[in-house]
């Protein structure tokens, strides 16, 4: 297992490269221009003295090498130095810049993480905790009236998309009952017991919508697998030993059925770092998915490059995080 | 050998089965009564769909209720009618005084578990032994039911056991904790002929060491022949004829018993001889039975076959049939 998780990370560096360059390369297709949004007071001249001091007056395989070196080497050190407070004399490292604020986009992502990773990740959590108790039981009393309004609401959340449930339970529960805040405020701060209490209630809608998804998918994977599996003659060997149902139910099969469910939840992890995109607009969390947004929207190359980039680290991450679950949990893959 | 002075252990009166489905009923088991003495082993033979794994799963609460609804009995076992016990009573039978072996090994073993922890597993729940003399008894067992290197393939998952040496860990399972009935489901039937002789030769010798009585369900005579000491034949869900081994092989009486024999092969027989088949299908048991299930593929069969179903008549000490038609006089004792 360790050979085989050092073999795939050595290639996934190769695998990364190869993103990065694709990535380069579309983005160097767009018609984005630096100093587009600047006074158009500005000559020329002037406008390609900026271009220059970018580095876009630059051949191509030159200004990958550099974004290479930007990334790869000057934006860990930096970060490495942030943490440790040391110092390798960096001042003079560049880094990379946002067209559209002028700050580094490593600082700026590091800005937005924890909105996203706080509701994002709470719902990506609560709707794994909702689901699986939910598939193991609809499978287990199959068409049973339970599954039967299990399936119908997870093929409701399935199907309706969040730009009509965000917006649907902003009306009813911020709205009407005015329960909630329609609009998640990011400059919050946690400093004791009711500003904790306000923070859950701002966190409560979007966290709602999204859980809706999350239940709804992983919930069907969950009965889906344990319905494969409940059939399967080891249950009935489990049963003929005198095992008790919870233990036949929850141990025997349970561990079966998790097998592909873990690795499907393993894979959408990454999606919980990209942020949730619409529900972010939807709810103004200023997270991720909404500065990936704005950065499109605005022409902002480096910063969607830099994001783009990330999620595709962490996609390739998790894919092998994936794998390796899959052979610790079924002991008939072995990868050595 | 036995008599008719060794005690049952297991006694089945008119067990009856049905599975509601959603175009009607399958009456799969009709009214079967059997019973099995301490230490025998009693074949029951038949096509597939003819109610044998469905009897023996039914007699211990092992099939889905719903849709199976299992009624009749008593179903007399160790001073307990198994057919009115709670779920916790069942259970506490199951694996501990009966003990199970499944047809295909392959799939019979929960695939993510440690051999050691699938045989450990009834030594802990019935025996209420600790972990370490669990495994223990585990590696006692695996050596019993000859598994080379025992106390190193405990921690072997099943995927890394052939076939028949999964076989041999079912049945050390069913054996841990030393069941007074084994009921053996088609054990052979998914193994290569060479490795079925040695579960065959591996259950009679454990059956003469331990002791415990055997319910060995097939459709192969030929293992009957060699293991039984008594026969069940069952088709359409009923037992069509019981008889000791050696008086069903050398006077059967019920056509549908004839005609399997003769679909056996015979090594000593004329070469050039065809395989005889019996022409027609089981039947769909869409209702309780009123006719013989057997008329539309016998050869014998007259009015009264298909008026009325036949009830089980001795035709000798401990033979009996269900049919109307003899075969030393060739009559039916039409009515």
């Amino acid at each position: 297992m360790l050979t085989f998780t050092i073999r795939r990370l050595l290639m996934a560096i190769p695998t990364l490269l190869f993103i990065s360059l694709i990535i380069f390369l579309i983005l160097d297709l767009a018609p984005s221009d630096p100093t587009a949004n600047l006074p158009l007071t500005i000559p020329p001249d002037v406008r390609a003295d900026i271009r220059a001091s970018l580095g876009l007056d630059e051949p191509i395989h030159i200004r990958f090498a550099l974004w290479l070196q930007q990334f790869f080497v000057n934006e860990p050190l930096n970060l490495f130095e942030h943490w440790t407070g040391w110092n390798f004399g960096g001042e003079d490292r560049t880094r990379v810049i946002s067209w559209q604020t002028r700050s580094p986009v490593v600082d700026i992502i590091a800005q937005r993480m924890p909105q996203t990773l706080w509701v994002v990740g709470t719902a990506y959590i609560v709707g794994i905790l909702i689901a699986l108790p939910i598939g193991i039981y609809s499978a287990y009393r199959q068409y049973s009236i339970f599954d039967q309004a299990g399936t119908f609401i997870t093929m409701v959340g399935f199907s309706i998309p969040p730009f009509f449930s965000g917006v649907l339970v902003i009306v009813i529960f911020a709205v009407q009952l005015q329960w909630f805040p329609s609009v998640y405020d990011t400059t919050h701060v946690v400093i004791g017991w009711d500003s904790f209490v306000i923070q859950i209630k701002q966190m409560i809608l979007p966290v709602m919508v999204l859980a809706l998804q999350i239940t709804s998918q992983i919930s069907r994977f969950m009965r889906a697998s344990m319905l494969d599996n409940l059939t399967q003659d080891y249950v009935r060997t489990a049963r003929a030993k005198g095992l008790k149902e919870s233990t036949v139910v929850l141990v025997h099969v349970l561990r079966n059925s998790m097998i592909p469910v873990i690795t499907v939840i393993a894979l959408g992890v990454p999606q919980v770092f990209g942020g949730a995109i619409i529900t972010e607009q939807v709810f103004k969390v200023n997270g991720l998915g909404h500065l990936l947004i704005g950065a499109i929207q605005s022409g902002d190359l480096p910063t969607v490059q830099t994001l783009t980039f990330i999620f595709a680290v962490l996609i390739v991450l998790f894919n092998l995080i994936a794998d390796v679950l899959y052979g610790i949990l079924d002991p008939r893959i072995r990868y050595d | 050998m036995l008599d008719g002075a060794t005690p049952s252990v297991l006694d089945v009166k008119d067990l009856t089965t049905t599975f509601k489905t959603r175009v009607g009923a399958v009456h799969a088991v009709n009214n079967v009564s059997f019973n099995l003495k301490a230490g025998e082993l009693l074949g029951v033979v038949g096509e597939s769909g003819s109610g044998k794994s469905v009897t023996m799963m039914s007699l211990i609460g092992l099939v889905p209720s719903p849709p199976a609804r299992v009624t009749g009995g008593p179903v007399m076992f160790e001073g307990q009618d198994l057919l009115t016990a709670s779920n916790e009573q069942l259970r506490k039978v199951r694996g501990a005084r009966i003990g199970f072996v499944f047809q295909d090994p392959m799939t019979s073993l929960n695939p993510v578990f440690s051999v050691g922890f699938q045989v450990m597993e009834p030594l802990r729940k019935h025996m209420g032994m600790n972990k370490t003399r669990a495994r223990a008894r585990a590696r006692e067992l695996l050596d019993l039911v000859g598994i080379p290197d025992a106390a190193r393939r405990l921690d072997d998952f099943p995927h890394q056991f052939s076939g028949g040496m999964r076989q041999r860990v079912m049945i050390a399972i069913a054996l841990a904790c030393d069941p007074k009935v084994l009921i053996a489901d088609e054990p052979t039937t998914a193994l290569d002929v060479t490795i079925q002789a040695q579960i065959i030769e591996l259950m009679k010798d454990l059956r003469d060491k331990l002791g415990m009585a055997v319910i060995w369900i097939t459709h192969d005579l030929g293992v009957i022949a060699g293991i039984a000491d008594r026969v069940l034949v069952m088709y359409g869900g009923q037992i069509v004829e019981h008889a000791p081994v050696r008086d069903l092989f050398a006077n059967p009486r019920h056509p549908y018993t004839r005609a399997l024999l003769l679909t056996v092969p015979n090594v000593r027989g004329e070469r050039a001889q065809r395989l005889r088949v019996i022409e027609g299908q089981p039947p769909i048991l869409r209702a309780a039975p009123t006719a013989c299930p057997f008329r539309d593929r016998c050869e014998h069969a007259f009015d009264r076959c298909s008026r009325e179903n036949p009830a089980r008549r001795l035709v000798g000490p401990v033979h009996d049939v269900a049919c109307f038609w003899d075969p030393e006089t060739g009559a039916s004792s039409d009515v």
